[in-house]
């Protein structure tokens, strides 16, 4: 698979870039015409790996949030969305349904959510290095009948 | 985002609109709370017609209401969910804490 077109931006982790994050993914992925769908389960899913890299890797403190996304041969988007936080001790455990670790408000549901909306998701962590969230989803080609 | 909050006799209707993430929760949480403090509802009416991008905040945000009001006895009731919100709120198992209405115009 080739790239054939690609994006990079970084923010400061304040929530009210969540907004601006999941937009900005959604009209890059607008080139491959997805559904109105499809753009739903995109800005789902890279809202839920901001909002991760804001609640957990940077635990509400100022950091960067750097996004990556491209676009491959075979009609898929590819997201990368890494911080230089905190890093996750237990992938495995963190990716279960449910599991929490600030409870109170937040569902646990994070990356349940991803995985369910993406094609395919991976997580490369290490502690006090920081994330990289890798969500894939190929969009289904569309023919126009007006041609 | 933002919540409208009405109130018939023992039930707190909020009726939220725009896009529910982790940034804007925070906001509609404590609209919610203070209406429910202040009213003390045997039911809580959230309405999402109007939310038009929802992420699992929304689920958080439904949970804690629901904690919220089973101190006292109070029910929740969910409505104008969309095909894509109700999945999620079925992952979280939500359907067996609230009754949920899906929105009327879905096809």
């Amino acid at each position: 698979m080739e790239v054939t077109n690609r994006f990079n931006m970084n923010f400061l982790s304040r929530s009210a870039n969540e907004a601006f994050a999941r937009a900005a993914v959604a009209a890059f992925a607008a080139q491959i015409d997805p559904t109105l769908e499809e753009i739903s389960d995109i800005k789902t899913a890279v809202s839920e790996a901001v909002t991760n890299c804001i609640v957990h890797g940077y635990k509400e403190k100022m950091g960067k949030i750097y996004i990556s996304a491209e676009i491959l041969d075979n009609n898929t988007l590819r997201v990368k969305i890494k911080d230089k936080g905190a890093g996750i001790e237990n992938i495995k455990r963190a990716m279960e349904p449910l599991f929490t670790t600030v409870g109170g408000e937040r569902a646990g549901l994070g990356f349940a959510v991803m995985q369910s909306f993406m094609d395919n998701v991976s997580v490369r962590s290490a502690k006090d290095k920081g994330t990289t969230v890798t969500l894939t989803k190929r969009i289904t080609p569309r023919y126009s009948i007006n041609g | 985002m933002a919540v409208e909050i009405k109130i018939k006799g023992e039930v707190v209707y909020a009726y939220l609109s725009g896009e529910l993430d982790h940034h804007s929760a925070a906001f509609m949480r404590q609209a919610i709370d203070s209406a429910i403090e202040l009213n003390m509802p045997t039911l809580l009416i959230m309405d999402f017609e109007n939310i038009t991008f929802m992420d699992s905040s929304g689920i958080g945000l439904v949970m804690g209401r629901y904690r919220n009001l089973s101190k006292s006895g109070a029910v929740l009731n969910i409505t104008g969910v969309s095909r894509q919100m109700y999945k999620m709120m079925e992952m979280a198992g939500l359907n067996r804490l609230a009754k949920i209405e899906q929105q009327s115009n879905e096809r």
